[in-house]
């Protein structure tokens, strides 16, 4: 009855912790070992000077996704100068998003002159620790891999000349001055994270 | 003469009953909330879908089912489409489908302010539903897979 009693208990914290999944601002991401278009491994450890990363979960195949790419772009070539490295993740399982296997992953970012990694969640370990539900979901971490914000690029998908306000580069700015975003949470529409049935 | 009559009464019904609605458009979330609170007499189903949304797409057809078929709720469609696309796709879109649910586009881009306000748990991905019954809200971000598991779902959702 006893170990009943606590199996139950441990049954219902264990469900209370995945109900609240995924990372909140101040919680430490967990590195990975992932699988760039190029072949090679790569993990948030290799970069022994960064001072922080964006690893934004992205896809070939959301409209969402593709409308942010050249900003992505930009932002890879802009703060990989000053320190900060960003990684790209495809999260979705090409069974259920054909459009994002790792071999039509190599043809975008060729297509697109990536200069980041963008690598394959194979299996789907990743993207749940993370608790992205979307692509493009943006998290940006210190150089101790401290969440430090989470949410979109920017507020306005449609035109990158009418955004108003910068919700990622404002929290770089603020990291860069030692302090903590004013805003460390952003909302926006994307695309579901494609598991298979 | 009687018959005439009785046909001309039933083609009336029908092409009413059947007609396609025309697109509302509103800039804002607020005039979306204003039209929420105006139209609560029976509860309101919205769906936030996009053409460009294939899971949201493939669910569209079971909302219409639900509009047409539970007469205890209203479904309202709120595209989320980009605004250059409204023209080249979602008005093509809604013509073919003739949906008798009430299609709705939001043009709002602003998401951080106006997502929380639907719920505060919605991250944004889509398709995603709201039921509103008088004061309370059900709220879900995710899809169905046919029309009975949706159905099931409204029905207990407004009987709570």
């Amino acid at each position: 009855m006893k170990k009943f009693g606590i199996l139950t208990l441990l049954t219902v914290i264990l469900m209370s912790f995945t109900s609240i999944s995924g990372y909140q601002p101040g919680d430490k991401a967990t590195d990975f070992k992932l699988k760039s278009v190029d072949g090679k491994m790569y993990s948030m450890s290799d970069y022994k000077d960064a001072k922080g990363f964006i690893v934004v979960f992205t896809c070939n195949h959301c409209p969402f996704a593709v409308k942010y790419e050249d900003r992505v772009i930009e932002l890879a070539k802009k703060y990989k100068s000053k320190g900060y490295i960003l990684l790209a993740i495809n999260p979705n399982d090409p069974a259920a998003a054909p459009d994002d296997s790792y071999e039509l992953m190599k043809v975008r970012a060729k297509e697109k002159g990536f200069t980041f990694p963008y690598l394959f969640d194979e299996g789907q370990k990743i993207y749940p620790q993370y608790g992205a539900t979307k692509t493009p979901h943006v998290f940006l971490l210190d150089k101790n891999l401290i969440v430090k914000y989470i949410g979109a690029i920017d507020d306005n998908v449609e035109d990158a000349s009418a955004v108003k306000v910068k919700f990622l580069e404002n929290a770089i700015a603020s990291l860069e001055k030692g302090q903590e975003p004013e805003v460390p949470l952003t909302k926006a529409i994307g695309c579901t994270i494609k598991v298979k049935k | 003469m009687r018959y005439f009559r009785f046909i001309l009464i039933l083609v009336l019904f029908s092409s009413f009953s059947v007609k396609a609605q025309d697109l509302i458009t509103f800039k804002t979330y607020d005039e979306l909330a204003t039209y929420i609170k105006q139209n609560n007499s029976k509860p309101l189903v919205i769906n936030f879908w996009a053409t460009w949304c294939a899971p949201c797409v493939k669910e569209l057809p079971y909302f219409e089912k639900l509009n047409q078929e539970n007469k205890n709720v209203k479904v309202v469609l709120v595209s989320l489409d980009f605004e250059k696309q409204v023209e080249s796709k979602l008005i093509p879109f809604l013509k073919k489908k003739k949906y008798t649910s009430t299609p709705i586009y939001l043009a709002d881009k602003d998401y951080n302010t106006w997502l929380p306000k639907i719920d505060k748990n919605w991250s944004g991905s889509i398709p995603a539903t709201v039921i509103f019954n008088q004061d309370k809200k059900i709220f879900v971000e995710q899809d169905f897979s046919s029309f009975e598991e949706l159905n099931t779902f409204v029905n207990q959702s407004i009987t709570k």
